[in-house]
């Protein structure tokens, strides 16, 4: 038998648990690529400090109004609910930078079906800092009006920003790369029982980021898509928790 | 009465060696008056052919061609145009529903003997999934007197433009096993169908046949349109003479009755002692896995090489429908099964039934039971082996309810929403609607006849365009109002996807069992045989090289590759993973109750075995016992933790909602609680902090700590982040059309593809809280997984009334709940404290 115990109520370290307010905490959970210090956030963002960068992947915005175009009518609150969300981490980080890593919007023609009050709470967000869209293959060519600066990649002291990862053969290029796209979901077993979240990966070099949009589904760090991008011994996934991050080594991870 | 049956059918009877029965005859003669009549007679009671009877009178008394060609002249007859196909002369006539597509096709077999012996000109056949689409469309066309099919064919047959034509002429629907169809949103379904098929036929009468019921007004109910300026309507009720009292004992072992598990282990030479005395044996286990189990040891002890064979719901149809087969056919000493037979097939002659473990409700035994009734005056024989200590007690109380005649089978429900939305894209996909008269005709369907407009409103409003309030989706609407005021579908697609979703039966996902051999570590296996489905919530909690009982065997677990889990025979003895909980069913409220009554009355304690009863006498002088409203809370230190454990009675569901709102209430109390466990009859919550002593000192209230606001706030919030409840909004979202069904072949990558419906429940729930879809899931949990209604009930019942015992060890009562702990795996919510936990083994490698 596996397990201790029926751990269905477990207490962990100092962490409050019950009965709290449903908002995140930004514990500071350092991360290092190809050495630069970053800050990942239990949020799924990721902050450099001494840029004042934040970085966000796979916003996949109006990916709602995408299902019901096909007459999958899913509620159309997630662009909401991703800006939300990331007007709080801009808030909190006050970046001067904000990278969107492509996949922003689920298709080219979401930003027209962006609601008015979504299309103003996004112009606002945008508003003070630089905002550059990553192009991403569910986003190659965003209307102009939709605000910001427009890049297919990026690159900023040691790190480049971009959207699918690069092969692993194609060497030098990976280091202090930072993509998304792979939208990486971890998935450990403890005490006889399983559980998933999205995650970073990332092995000291290069990192691929988790999706931060409402919607958006995610792929076992198993998948060779997401395993074949980092050499031996192995990388690490930093699993969001609700306060925090929690680092675990990508061997213990099960897949699917 | 009118001389009900022709002399045709009496020469009939008399040929079988056969009377009629008082119930055949009574009934027969209500159907000829035109009244829609519910019969409630025991199995082996004739109740199917008294069914049959009014419709096969009626249609034997139809003209006969007796030209050239006979009745095969007949049946060709006259053609008339529908306005779109041709369809023949009379149309229609029985429609006969069933929950079970394997019992349409098994009684169409049985009417044909009567049909052919008194060679009437009746023309039977059943509709089922598996019915060509050659056959499907040609019985639009040319429909056959008599149709067999189940709720779901009923659905998609009415939401075409042939409904009218096909069901203009019909005469009478017969719902068969009606007490179970009634019970879940199938249920729901096929009312509102009934509703549609009375505006369709208006003529048309009813007749619902039924085991006992504690309600047989209620079921009258469902029989008849509503009307919601009249008092509740009725069919006229019927109820057979019931057969022999069963004979039904509980086993009084000569080994030590466990204090726990559900494994009956110890019973086992006897239970295989009984096999080996009878002809044919049924087995009925509560979960899959005590099935699994309990076959495996019986083939252990089986020196005689008896015929024992397993059946149970996630077995490989095919390997079903082979044991049905040998069962009928005599070849089986005995079946080892779950709720997958409670229904179905009568096989006549099964000498004896033993249901191993608790009995959950009396009527529900009573109905297995019923499966040993070779013949009405012949007592059906039963045997209860309780499984451990408090399933005794539960035997128990079963038998003093079977003695009694009692019944506790639940209300009839009220209907959900989410069907409610199915249905009303079934009627678009059948014809454009009126929302007036849609919904009058709804409220005919007794589940629904409560319903007001605005929650039908509610739903057309979410059909049409998902219900949101943000108006975000107008124009991509599924059905649209038009000039004319009538609703009707935007686009022929909606159709084609109503129709591949119909349904409200939602299983679990499921993932294909697969025997390959043992390639060791890297090989990925492919092919193998198929050995059956487990759940992949199931599977999800295991790891590679895990081993667990499944289709008589002892598998390992190898690896997961799309919908296939791949297995091979383990070597080892002893399954790593015990828990495989199919088919479990929560303690009935009734028996509940009784249980309690027998624990407060000493009195009663002399009809218990000794060993049980030294058990309560013990707990008597080193506790104590709760009266039957009351609740005994006990607290005791042990190993560094201190313990709480209470007893309300109330089915493990009920005491797990009320584990996770305790513990919430217990951390705010600042006791640091660490986890809790819970059974059929008790919860057991530790942690750090000494709640006696808190209590001792006027600190806590037991009366503030299970207070009925718990179901506030603190259900609000877990509901949020439950698992449970999130299971819950899945099932309604896809009832209901949100998201759609995943089909064979569709599996995939689906993780990418499709849309979690767990992140819409986020979503939805923070923004639109009210939201048709998160209403009905409320409403589902209420009595559903989460069992909240009976939280809410216990919390009222018990207000005032807990008695608190401090003590220094743990009680006797408190034994079997203890030994739980770490036996029983939940869904738990604490995944946080897992992820910590696992996240500090990185930790301490690093720091190596």
């Amino acid at each position: 038998m596996r397990g201790e115990a029926l751990a269905v109520y477990a207490r962990s370290g100092g962490t409050p648990s019950a009965g709290l307010p449903l908002s995140r905490g930004h514990s500071d959970h350092p991360v290092q690529v190809a050495g630069t210090t970053l800050l990942a956030d239990p949020d799924g963002a990721l902050f450099w400090p001494e840029e004042k960068l934040l970085v966000v992947a796979d916003l996949h915005l109006e990916k709602g109004s995408a299902f019901a175009k096909r007459g999958v009518l899913l509620p159309p609150y997630d662009t909401a609910s991703t800006l939300a969300r990331l007007a709080r981490l801009v808030e909190h980080y006050a970046p001067r930078i904000l990278i969107a890593l492509g996949d922003s919007f689920h298709d080219d023609g979401g930003p027209l079906r962006m609601s008015d009050l979504d299309r103003i709470k996004l112009k606002g967000l945008q508003r003070g800092r630089d905002w550059v869209w990553i192009a991403g293959n569910h986003d190659p060519d965003l209307p102009p009006d939709i605000g910001g600066r427009f890049a297919d990649t990026l690159s900023i002291g040691g790190l480049t920003f971009r959207h699918e990862p690069s092969a692993r053969e194609s060497s030098g290029a990976i280091d202090g790369e930072i993509a998304g796209h792979l939208h990486p979901v971890a998935r450990v077993a403890q005490r006889g029982r399983a559980v998933s979240r999205r995650c970073f990966a990332a092995d000291g070099r290069r990192m691929v980021m988790p999706a931060f949009g409402a919607y958006a589904g995610g792929l076992n760090v198993c998948h060779p898509a997401i395993g074949g991008l980092f050499g031996v011994p192995t990388f690490t996934v930093h699993m969001l928790g609700a306060q925090r991050l929690y680092a675990i080594s990508a061997e213990r991870c099960l897949p699917d | 009465m009118p001389l009900a049956l022709p002399s045709l059918f009496l020469r009939w009877f008399a040929s079988r060696g056969w009377t009629p029965r008082a119930h055949q005859l009574d009934l027969l003669a209500k159907a000829q008056t035109g009244r829609s009549v519910l019969l409630i007679a025991p199995t082996g009671g004739g109740k199917t052919l008294a069914g049959f009877l009014p419709s096969l009178v009626e249609l034997s008394g139809k003209p006969i061609d007796l030209g050239p060609g006979g009745l095969e002249k007949r049946q060709r007859g006259k053609l008339l145009s529908t306005g779109r196909e041709l369809r023949r002369e009379g149309g229609l006539h029985t429609l006969y529903i069933s929950p079970l597509k394997a019992l349409a096709v098994d009684i169409a077999r049985n009417l044909e003997a009567p049909v052919a012996e008194m060679a009437l000109p009746i023309r039977i056949e059943t509709r089922t999934g598996d019915t060509p689409v050659s056959k499907r469309q040609r019985q639009r066309r040319d429909p056959p007197d008599i149709l067999l099919t189940t709720p779901e064919q009923l659905a998609l047959l009415l939401a075409s433009a042939d409904a009218p034509y096909l069901f203009g002429s019909l005469k009478r629907v017969i719902l068969d096993e009606l007490h179970a169809l009634v019970l879940s949103k199938r249920g729901d379904l096929l009312s509102l169908g009934l509703a549609r098929l009375f505006r369709h036929a208006p003529d048309l009468t009813t007749i619902g046949l039924s085991a006992t019921v504690a309600e047989p007004a209620e079921l009258a109910r469902f029989l008849v349109p509503q009307r919601s300026d009249s008092p509740p309507a009725h069919a006229d009720l019927i109820v057979a003479e019931a057969g022999a009292q069963p004979n039904v004992t509980m086993l009084d072992t000569r080994e030590r009755l466990p204090w726990a598990g559900h494994s009956a282990r110890h019973a086992l030479t006897e239970i295989y002692q009984f096999i080996a005395a009878q002809k044919t044996t049924l087995v009925f286990v509560n979960t899959r896995s005590q099935a699994e189990a309990i076959f495996q040891q019986l083939w252990h002890i089986n020196d005689d090489n008896l015929a024992i064979a397993l059946h149970h719901g996630s077995l490989d149809v095919a390997q079903r429908r082979k044991v049905e087969t040998a069962m009928a056919a005599g070849r089986l000493r005995a079946v080892v099964c779950t709720s997958s037979l409670d229904l179905g097939i009568d096989w006549g002659d099964v000498d004896l039934v033993i249901n191993v473990g608790a009995p959950k409700g009396a009527s529900r035994l009573l109905q297995r039971i019923g499966r040993a009734n070779h013949r009405m005056d012949e007592p059906s024989k039963g045997v209860l082996v309780p499984a451990n200590r408090f399933e005794v007690l539960e035997c128990r109380a079963a038998l003093d309810a079977i003695a009694e005649n009692a019944q506790d089978t639940p209300p009839l429900r009220t209907g959900a929403l989410d069907v409610l939305a199915q249905h009303v894209l079934g009627c678009a996909c059948g014809e454009p609607f009126l929302s007036q008269e849609l919904y009058a005709e709804v409220t005919t369907a007794a589940p629904y006849a409560a319903l007001t407009r605005a929650d039908f409103d509610a739903v057309v409003d979410f059909v049409a365009s998902g219900g949101y309030a943000l108006r975000a989706y107008d124009r991509f609407a599924r059905i649209r109002e038009g000039k004319d005021g009538r609703w009707r579908i935007a686009n022929p697609n909606v159709a084609q996807r109503y129709r591949l979703n119909v349904g409200t039966i939602v299983e679990a996902d499921m993932l294909k069992v697969r025997l390959v051999r043992s390639r060791g570590a890297r090989a990925i296996p492919r092919g193998g045989r198929l050995l059956g489905e487990v759940e992949e919530y199931f599977v999800e909690t295991m790891v590679p090289g895990d081993t667990f009982v499944f289709s008589g065997q002892i598998l390992k677990y190898e690896a997961l590759v799309e919908d296939a889990v791949y297995v091979s025979r383990a070597t080892s003895e002893d399954p790593k993973v015990p828990a495989y909980e199919g088919g479990k069913f929560p303690l009935s409220t009734y028996l509940a109750a009784r249980v309690r009554g027998i624990v407060a009355h000493p009195q009663e304690w002399g009809a218990l075995p000794p060993q049980v009863r030294e058990w309560l006498e013990i707990q008597q002088w080193r506790s104590q016992m709760p009266g039957p409203r009351e609740l005994l809370v006990e607290t005791f230190p042990r190993a560094n933790k201190h313990y709480l454990i209470c007893y309300p009675f109330e089915g493990r569901l009920a005491h797990q909602t009320l584990g996770m709102l305790l513990t919430r209430r217990l951390e705010r109390a600042r006791l640091r609680p660490l986890g809790f466990v819970a059974n059929e009859y008790a919860l057991a919550v530790w942690g750090l902090g000494d709640a006696a002593q808190r209590i001792a000192r006027g600190e806590l209230r037991l009366d503030d700590l299970f207070a009925q606001d718990m179901l506030g706030d603190d259900l609000e919030t877990w509901l949020a982040e439950s698992a449970l409840m999130k299971r819950t909004f899945r099932n309604c979202a896809i009832i209901a059309g949100l998201i759609e069904r995943r089909f064979p072949g569709e599996e995939k990558s689906r993780r990418q593809v499709t849309i979690s419906t767990d992140l819409v429940y986020d979503v939805l729930r923070s923004h639109q809280p009210d939201h048709v879809l998160l209403r009905a899931a409320r409403a589902d949990a209420a009595t559903g997984l989460l069992d909240v209604r009976r939280v809410a009930e216990m919390l009222s019942r018990i207000h005032g009334r807990i008695i608190h015992k401090a003590l220094d060890h743990v009680s006797p009562l408190a034994v079997p709940v203890m030994l739980e702990i770490g036996r029983e795996m939940v869904y738990g919510e604490a995944s946080d404290a897992l992820l910590a936990e696992a996240a500090d083994e990185l930790v301490k490698e690093a720091m190596q």
